[in-house]
């Protein structure tokens, strides 16, 4: 082996080609089976996308760092699960480009946190955190009141996603910037397609309380309140496993 | 310095900044309503700025010739100098944001100031400011010496240093503006990402062509580790970073992987990071540093050998240990903890290959705090491999994940082992390369030396205490089978760790600014000159260190 090496190690090239061929064994073994394995992914009919305006809040989640210090991925461990609800699966995060599994709780998970605090605790909280939960070391987040989300573009963002996989319809990104005033707006024209467009289910209101103006807050808020809620999947399937024990 | 440059090389380097301010400008006007247009201000002004420090300089004579029978060292010690600049920045970051999680209400209502946009610009001004610079510099003090060759050119060198601490000040511009791909040690956006990959590109030609002028028939060890530091960084860093920008006028991109896929993605590039950015090339310069520093030859070639591969074939298989009961496939899983058991051997292999190498010279570890920097380090680098494999285990990793014990683990690493390896290579090559015959203050190198230590332990023992509480306190149930703790009375539980790891990591940044003002006066001549030049020369025999250690 020693001679072998002292040969290679006169070779700058052929250490050079050593060292990529070696290195590219693990990674394409472990990576490029996830892409054609079916069953890496669940198949859910009713998984659907996000809103323009959870879109919109997602990339405030991701602006802000959020990801840090929350997890969105329970693990299938019994404490997880009771704390946070089901475990997540593949296919919860099959849109999320990039995904945000986080690898830190300085806070707690939020795969599932969608529904479970009203939007008015959500807003009071990202203002001052400490304002309804004593201890927490949580930054405030007082700009994204102030700011106005900007949904102009919103097209282009959901064009992009689409070039990355995510199946937007060429409606959805004609509509991009009216969804996102029309998720905010229930009484206004625009409201409708929203639904019409991402379904009944869709959560169309103000969230800040100011109907008036789309603010970063809304975006945030509508992110959060979706999470965990895309599809039922995990929960029917947490469900059925209940039904089996019995 | 521009002065040593030829007039050809002149000429070419205000060519190049031109059409990066050019690229600066095309970016401040696609990007008016978007971060992207600052991020175009920034490069604009960048290119500016050394436009006119090498114009002030443009008509100097031209170099002698005689220049170029020497090394050309002066990349490196700028490199050296920046790598200590972004220490101190990186580490006052890392220091304040540890504040902030122990004191929230301690910072500002900016949006810049936040912790979650600061955090990032902590670990890139440390990973990428401090170990980068402190990378690039050495890979070209080493591989100069061990092949008894001079640099084939004085621009590409530059190239590569300047080019490099622009994408880091971008990096670095970008996360205070909340520009970020959310990808862990890779949050630079696209744009970001294609010039790295540039420099990358001109970095690896630039080693190949020294290795081609070489008068060493061998590549000397520690070439190999900054080789696949180089390849490997490039194959993660393009493969991890593929996106598709929302327009050209956008920051903002869409990784082209999600979910699962993307999760996969990211952890082979994450856990490899660590393993060809912060172990492959400070490996490369504990095998040149330790032993020129000790006087002695590596103790093993053969160890040299398994190891090398050991690390460069296993390390890629292992990121998925940071998915353990996650929905990533189980089959993945297992495979990443198997290769994470079984690297122990090569990582081992390294360090105690360091260490014998210091029988015979313990006596100099006692007396040299430099040579003490790099002994302590590989003591760490192999603590903190095994404690690696160790949390890779499934069951302790459902303990370990999502707790401090990780962050512990990553500054046990990074402290202790990288940090600790730059401080003692930088200690021991600032005299070489300002040919001085010592550090301005050995007294001030002995401080240094026991503040990183010491701020390292209480870090790391802070993050142990916190994070095994943690983990602890959200899997514990009470009598009627209910889970006992709230999260927040976890959080509650944290609270004095949380202020012991601040205190440890301003010990640690102290150390590091008292390093700077050492590295500071010996360059500006307060230590006292080497009168001869020896054997430091490509022509001289005996220049290199032997490229076959004994056996």
């Amino acid at each position: 082996m020693a001679e072998f090496h002292r040969k290679l190690e006169r070779n700058a090239i052929g250490f050079v080609l050593a060292i990529v061929v070696v290195a590219s064994i693990g990674g394409f073994v472990e990576i490029a089976p996830l892409f054609t394995i079916d069953e890496t992914v669940e198949d859910v009919p009713d998984m659907r996308v996000y809103t323009p305006l959870e879109l919109a809040g997602r990339n405030i989640y991701i602006r802000e760092g959020c990801y840090a210090c929350h997890s969105q991925m329970i693990r299938t461990l019994r404490d997880e699960v009771e704390r946070y609800g089901p475990y997540s699966l593949a296919v919860e995060s099959k849109y999320d480009h990039p995904m945000l599994w986080g690898s830190k709780r300085t806070g707690p998970d939020l795969a599932r946190i969608g529904g479970k605090y009203s939007d008015a605790w959500h807003v009071a909280h990202l203002t001052n955190p400490r304002d309804v939960v004593v201890e927490s070391v949580m930054p405030k987040y007082g700009w994204l009141n102030r700011n106005t989300q900007r949904t102009d573009d919103l097209g282009d963002h959901l064009l992009a996603q689409r070039r990355v996989g995510v199946p937007y319809t060429d409606e959805m990104i004609a509509n991009a910037t009216n969804d996102a005033y029309g998720q905010t707006a229930p009484d206004s024209e625009f409201a409708t397609g929203v639904a019409e467009r991402y379904g009944e289910a869709t959560q169309i209101r103000s969230f800040d309380a100011d109907a008036t103006r789309v603010t970063e807050m809304d975006a945030l808020v509508a992110y959060l309140q979706i999470l965990g809620h895309l599809t039922d999947a995990a929960y029917k399937q947490a469900a059925m496993a209940g039904e089996a024990a019995k | 310095m521009v002065a040593q440059l030829s007039k050809g090389e002149r000429q070419l380097s205000v060519i190049v900044l031109l059409a990066l301010a050019l690229a600066g400008l095309a970016m401040a006007v696609a990007g008016r309503a978007d971060p992207l247009g600052v991020h175009g201000i920034i490069v604009i002004l960048f290119s500016a700025a050394l436009i006119f420090v090498v114009l002030a300089q443009f008509n100097a004579p031209e170099p002698s010739p005689e220049r170029l029978k020497d090394y050309y060292d002066d990349p490196s010690k700028v490199g050296i100098v920046l790598s200590m600049f972004w220490a101190v920045i990186g580490m006052a970051l890392g220091v304040w944001v540890a504040a902030l999680l122990a004191w929230p209400d301690l910072t500002i209502d900016a949006a810049w100031a936040s912790f979650g946009r600061l955090r990032p610009a902590h670990t890139s001004a440390v990973i990428f400011g401090f170990g980068g610079n402190a990378l690039i510099a050495t890979s070209y003090h080493v591989m100069q010496r061990t092949s008894r060759a001079r640099l084939p050119g004085q621009f590409s060198p530059w190239f590569v240093l300047i080019g490099y601490n622009l994408f880091c000040v971008v990096a670095a511009a970008g996360y205070f503006m909340g520009v970020t791909q959310s990808k862990e040690y890779a949050e630079p956006e696209w744009y970001a990402d294609i010039w790295l990959t540039i420099v990358w590109i001109a970095y690896f030609v630039l080693y190949i062509r020294t290795l081609a002028r070489r008068k060493e028939p061998h590549i000397y060890v520690a070439n190999w580790y900054y080789l696949a530091f180089i390849l490997v960084v490039a194959m993660l860093h393009i493969v991890n970073n593929l996106a598709v920008p929302v327009s050209l006028g956008h920051a903002k991109s869409y990784s082209a992987f999600s979910g699962v896929q993307d999760a996969m993605t990211q952890w082979w590039y994450g856990h490899n990071a660590v393993a060809f950015f912060l172990t492959a090339g400070f490996l490369g310069m504990m095998y040149y540093y330790l032993p020129k520093r000790a006087g002695r030859p590596i103790f093993s070639y053969r160890l040299s050998i398994i190891s090398f591969w050991g690390i460069t074939f296993m390390y890629m298989w292992a990121g998925s240990h940071h998915l353990h009961y996650t929905a990533l496939p189980q089959w993945v899983q297992t495979l990443g903890m198997t290769f994470s058991l079984v690297l122990l051997v090569p990582s081992w292999a390294s360090a105690g290959n360091a260490l014998a190498t210091l029988n015979g010279a313990w006596h100099k570890v006692r007396d040299d705090a430099t040579l003490r920097f790099m002994m302590a380090a590989a003591v760490f680098y192999g603590l903190t491999t095994f404690e690696g494999s160790f949390l890779a285990i499934r069951p302790v990793n459902s303990l370990s994940h999502y707790t401090d014990w990780t962050i512990g683990h990553v500054h046990a690493g990074a402290l202790g082992w990288v940090a600790l390896i730059t401080f003692g290579s930088i200690y021991a090559v600032v005299p070489w390369l300002w040919r001085r015959q010592a550090m301005y203050s050995a007294r001030l190198v002995e401080w240094h030396f026991w503040l990183a230590l010491s701020g390292t332990v209480i870090y790391v023992f802070a993050m142990w205490n916190s994070g095994i509480i943690q983990g602890l306190m959200w899997r514990t149930y009470n009598e009627s089978g209910t889970l006992t703790y709230s999260f927040i009375e976890s959080m509650v539980a944290m609270h004095p760790y949380y202020i012991a790891r601040a205190f440890g990591g301003l010990l640690f940044l102290l150390g590091a600014i008292i390093g700077t003002y050492n590295v500071l006066m010996t360059i500006t001549g307060h230590s006292k000159a080497v009168e001869e030049v020896g054997e430091d020369m490509p022509h001289r025999a005996g220049a290199a260190i032997s490229a076959e250690p004994a056996e």
